[in-house]
């Protein structure tokens, strides 16, 4: 019915002239935007199933196909942009919430890139790192107050766990369910070789992957699927969820279509039944209550793992920090509004939330002013890009990075934000087999392992200009950042001096 | 032995490998002059049923029972590559016949082809595994020789 139409948002562009008709992009298209015609033997398309994740693109081999955004336009204006009409139509055909994957994609501020990094000139040495050592392993966890000594005078171990990574980044939490088995095996495989962790998300631990367990971060969230006794002991630490910065407030929802075979036992719950994860943890509604839980975490595993908190980053997150402090976790994790999701309402994708930067400045400047900032790390996740990101985050007080949209890219995820249609071309966000099969764990884990290498060269060089040679050295130090383009208020809040200054 | 070996697990049955062999078997510079409004005859053959699929060429067997039984001597083993000499090939089809894998086909001239890893055509690796997009596809370089190696 023409009320209900909606133009297609791409079109696909065929050069007719480099075409072979291989039909490879036919084979590769799990939307079914191409068709093959034997009588006029050529490719047909049918642009309204294309989501623009070009794997067609990717794979032709003349290069005859590109994707190109629809330029049938509607009379926008300031206020009526088409994405806000489009959304008034989809609502008025289906009654429903819009649903979205991915990241805010929405035209906030970007703080990172409004923060410059400094470097030395004349009076104090840069380092090259290519000669001189340059040291970016953290630990991560409580560090004690003090020295003791026992009655000899040696010096007594009171170090609680402590969480080594060989560079201040790790890949966050996707569950098994939400990403496919070989999606899983790479991040596992890459964290393994790298030294540092992946994180299982709330979907449990597939039972290949224990061996990967000193580099895996078990997760507990609302939903506690998949959690036992053996699930806790396999991790290098211990993640509680309490929210995601791309839906805080909300849990979670993974279809029961998408929970079949090794899904449905990872998780522990019936082929087919929806696994639900409440929005609160029905048994945390208080800080007091989550002192629970992190010690019966502990208590369960012998205190031999860092007990990590996460939350999204929200209006008083400051606040919230402190009491997590409080509540015995060794680390926080702390997630921005621009971070990821396999599905998410949009309106509380794009609305919910504030910016990582802000909330980590924020709850550093906090932890230290209440004297406990040495008692829990914080790591912060929310669209941390690039090495330099990395750096900056560093310098703003965390002391690591969460990262899963860049390392899903780095998977071959083009960002075509449909996860939560389960057809991912690229073998990601899916569980049918055939698609699966489409990421082969070796070329996945090579390539993590690959954009993980680059951004510690780049993490070096940074710090290297800066005369910097050790991350701890970089932690908390503003004096190395500088803003631009900000009020007065927000340099406040991020703790650092306008450029120039 | 040198050979293509392929593993189903990874076999997406795009068939870009059979589009690559004709390519790089075309002898021509430009993939779309090769093979646009042509049909191909590829040395790689993918193998669809299902939920498998995989990709089959010469296996370049040891003892090869092609070699043992052409007529004309068109057919040799060189450095472990089971070779065809297209100007003594009499078009009498036996290899075609006795192969196991069905790796050898009538080339559309009265000759027949097979898979030579691409020796004459690129330096290196065969066209199939470069251009292989789940490294299904790898040349396999080692002397261990296996059961269908055996032939």
């Amino acid at each position: 019915m023409g009320v209900e139409f909606i133009y297609p948002e791409f079109e696909v562009v065929r050069n007719s002239s480099r075409c072979i008709a291989c039909r490879v992009c036919e084979r590769q298209c799990a939307n079914e935007v191409h068709s093959y015609d034997p009588d006029e033997r050529v490719m047909l398309s049918d642009e309204s199933k294309c989501v623009n994740c070009q794997r067609c693109v990717s794979l032709c081999p003349t290069r005859a196909l590109k994707i190109v955004k629809s330029d049938c336009t509607f009379r926008e204006n300031a206020n009526w942009q088409s994405d806000t009409i489009k959304e008034i139509y989809k609502q008025a055909n289906s009654g429903g919430v819009l649903l979205s994957s991915m990241g805010n994609p929405k035209m906030l501020p970007v703080y990172w890139d409004k923060i410059l990094i400094n470097a030395s000139q004349v009076t104090n040495p840069s380092i090259d790192p290519l000669r001189e050592p340059m040291e970016t392993r953290v630990f991560l966890g409580k560090k004690p107050r003090s020295i003791e000594r026992d009655e000899g005078g040696k010096i007594k171990n009171n170090l609680t766990p402590q969480l080594e990574l060989s560079m201040p980044v790790m890949f966050s939490a996707m569950s098994y369910g939400s990403i496919s088995y070989n999606a899983h095996k790479s991040l596992a495989e890459a964290a393994t070789r790298l030294g540092i962790c992946y994180n299982t998300g709330e979907g449990g631990l597939h039972e290949d992957f224990y061996v990967y367990g000193p580099n895996t971060i078990v997760q507990v969230a609302s939903g506690r699927f998949g959690v036992f006794a053996d699930y806790l002991d396999a991790g290098a630490a211990i993640e509680i969820k309490m929210g995601q910065g791309a839906k805080p407030g909300i849990g979670g929802h993974l279809p029961g279509k998408k929970i079949v075979g090794d899904v449905s036992r990872t998780r522990m719950i019936p082929e087919g039944s929806d696994a639900i994860s409440p929005a609160p943890h029905h048994d945390i509604y208080s800080i007091e209550d989550l002192r629970q839980l992190v010690y019966s975490l502990k208590e369960a595993t012998q205190y031999k793992k860092p007990v990590i908190v996460k939350v999204a980053a929200v209006h008083n997150i400051a606040a919230i920090a402190s009491g997590i402090a409080r509540s015995g976790a060794d680390i926080i994790a702390i997630d921005g509004f621009r971070g990821g999701t396999g599905a998410a309402p949009t309106r509380i994708r794009d609305n919910v939330g504030i910016p990582i930067e802000l909330a980590l400045a924020a709850c550093d400047r906090r932890l230290r002013e209440e004297g406990i900032r040495n008692d829990v790390s914080l790591v912060v996740g929310g669209s941390i890009r690039s090495a330099s990101d990395v750096i900056k985050a560093v310098a703003l007080g965390a002391d690591a990075c969460y990262v899963a949209t860049a390392a899903l890219l780095a998977l071959g995820c083009h960002l075509c934000r449909t996860c939560h249609t389960g057809n991912c071309n690229w073998g990601i966000a899916t569980q049918r087999p055939e698609l699966v099969k489409r990421l082969n764990p070796e070329t996945g884990a090579e390539r993590l392992y690959n954009l993980m290498t680059a951004w510690r060269h780049e993490i070096k060089e940074l710090m290297g200009g800066m005369g910097i040679n050790s991350i701890e050295a970089l932690r908390g130090n503003r004096l190395m950042l500088r803003g631009v383009n900000m009020t007065e208020k927000e340099l406040e809040i991020l703790g650092i001096s306008h450029a120039g200054e | 032995m040198k050979r293509v070996v392929v593993n189903e697990k990874w076999c997406l049955g795009c068939h870009l490998c059979e589009y690559n062999c004709a390519f790089s078997n075309s002898g021509m510079k430009d993939m779309v002059k090769a093979l646009k409004g042509r049909d191909i005859f590829p040395r790689i053959r993918v193998e669809d049923g299902g939920d498998i699929t995989f990709a089959v060429s010469c296996r370049h067997c040891k003892d090869a029972i092609c070699v043992k039984s052409c007529i004309s001597g068109a057919l040799s083993k060189k450095d472990g590559v089971v070779t065809i000499d297209k100007s003594k090939c009499v078009g009498c089809y036996t290899c075609i016949l006795v192969c196991p894998y069905g790796a050898i086909t009538n080339d559309g001239e009265g000759a027949v082809q097979k898979c030579e890893l691409c020796l004459s055509t690129t330096a290196g690796t065969p066209a199939c595994v470069a251009g292989c997009p789940n490294r299904a596809l790898t040349l396999d370089d080692d002397d261990i020789e296996t059961a269908d190696a055996r032939g």
